[in-house]
């Protein structure tokens, strides 16, 4: 009993450093892994509260590039309400109002913190859980999208980039409605990879990729990127395209959170038993 | 006594958010982001209590994993330097280490570059390896280690010479 105590004291440095090590090695192996990292993020209050004051200062350096932006989205939205009501011959708001409304709702968000250089990237947002905001809810921009929440505070919340490893969406070809996965490989902030894709897939270099509406998080036909290459992958069956951006993922400002009012629906659907019935 | 622990204290705020709000941006090619908040530890009182040091330098690499959405990648590399930090000092300054009669603003400009530059690429090694996470990309994490450090090592001997109260 007196040695150990002896050894414990002798080396109490060394099983302090290995203790604190090993403590470390959990927080590291967490953040590599989806939705596990609890406790260490920048959704919280001090962290959050510096990045804000920080984003304060630098967003009088962005304003004219932030109006820009604005600019054009309004054009497009224009356009489109102007096609929109073209196309249906008698329009009444009402009716217009009625069938349109419902699936999702637009939440305006700034981006406090940003990163695009790592492996594994995460973005923190001044939105948080008093805004109604939880997580697995998309993020956009006005040009294409930026990733979805992973977790929330109060105040901020953290949105896991598409610029992750555990980053993977559902996209199609816009031309054709074929389908594949869009993932990142850690090359290149603004150039992405979609795997799986059909080998009788139509694609061109130059065709538009498009989100495809089946993950619950984003709405069907949000442009992401061109194709910029393709290749055929090991198999022969499926193509390999290197798709460059719409979105510059360097340079994030506002985005916009989606809120799928039916998710929790789709989910409990998908979830449900099938012996039950 | 209360003198030293005043400045630490403003040195651990000013290192850490410098790195926070300056240093984090900096995206040198691509892939290099210098870390001089190490110089915090580095420069940590040599005669100091052995494990509120290694709980500190824990603490200190904490602070900056919770800003920078790591997990516990900083935290893993400060408290791998803090324990080693006694090795590097026996190598570089040798005997006189023994004694307690170094300190760090009278030492020749080639002892500091050697002692602050070893512990750098330790500290960096480590991050970097937390980071990638794959062993695969050995070479990426050793390329990106070496310019990373000649970075940070730079930065961290500026900051040293250029704040180091010689008459200590």
């Amino acid at each position: 009993m007196q040695q150990i105590i002896n050894f414990l004291i002798r080396n109490k440095n060394f099983l302090l450093f290995a203790f604190l090590f090993f403590i470390s090695l959990v927080f590291t192996i967490q953040s590599h892994s989806y939705h596990k990292s609890k406790f260490i993020n920048s959704a919280n209050f001090l962290s959050g509260g510096v990045y804000e004051s920080l984003s304060g200062v630098q967003d009088y350096f962005h304003l004219k590039t932030y109006n820009q932006q604005l600019l054009e989205e309004n054009a497009r939205l224009r356009e489109n309400q102007s096609k929109l009501l073209s196309a249906i011959p008698s329009f009444d708001s009402l009716t217009l109002y009625n069938s349109i409304e419902g699936q999702y709702r637009y939440i305006p968000a700034k981006v406090i913190k940003n990163s695009y250089s790592k492996t594994d990237n995460i973005i923190t947002l001044k939105v948080g859980r008093r805004d109604s905001i939880f997580p697995e809810m998309g993020v956009i921009t006005s040009k294409g999208i930026v990733g979805f929440i992973e977790k929330t505070s109060t105040k901020y919340s953290t949105v896991l980039s598409m610029l992750n490893s555990n980053f993977k969406t559902n996209v199609t070809l816009r031309s054709s409605n074929h389908q594949g996965t869009l993932e990142w490989h850690g090359e290149h902030p603004n150039v992405m990879t979609v795997i799986d894709m059909q080998e009788q897939a139509p694609v061109k270099i130059g065709d538009t990729i498009e989100t495809s509406g089946k993950s619950a998080i984003f709405p069907k036909g949000i442009p992401i990127g061109t194709i910029e290459n393709f290749t055929l992958d090991n198999s022969k069956n499926f193509y390999e395209l290197s798709v460059r951006l719409f979105n510059d993922m360097t340079s994030l400002g506002h985005v916009y959170v989606i809120e799928n009012k039916d998710s929790e629906e789709i989910k409990a659907l998908e979830n449900r038993d099938p012996n039950e019935e | 006594m209360k003198n030293n622990f005043l400045i630490n204290s403003v040195r651990f705020i000013i290192l850490l958010l410098a790195q926070v709000l300056v240093f984090n941006n900096i995206d040198f090619m691509g892939y290099i982001t210098p870390y001089p908040y190490m110089l915090f530890i580095l420069v940590f009182p040599f005669n100091a209590n052995r494990s509120l040091y290694l709980c500190i330098a824990f603490l200190t690499g904490l602070t900056l994993d919770m800003f920078s959405n790591s997990g516990g990648m900083h935290a893993a590399a400060c408290l791998t330097i803090a324990y080693f930090r006694p090795v590097a000092l026996r190598l570089t300054f040798g005997v006189s280490y023994e004694y307690n009669a170094i300190k760090l603003p009278n030492v020749t400009f080639y002892e500091r570059l050697v002692y602050i530059s070893s512990l750098v690429f330790v500290h960096h090694l480590v991050l970097f390896s937390l980071e990638v996470f794959n062993i695969s990309n050995i070479l990426y994490i050793l390329k990106k280690t070496l310019f990373t450090g000649i970075f940070t090592s730079i930065l961290c001997l500026l900051f040293n010479i250029l704040f180091s109260n010689r008459k200590g």
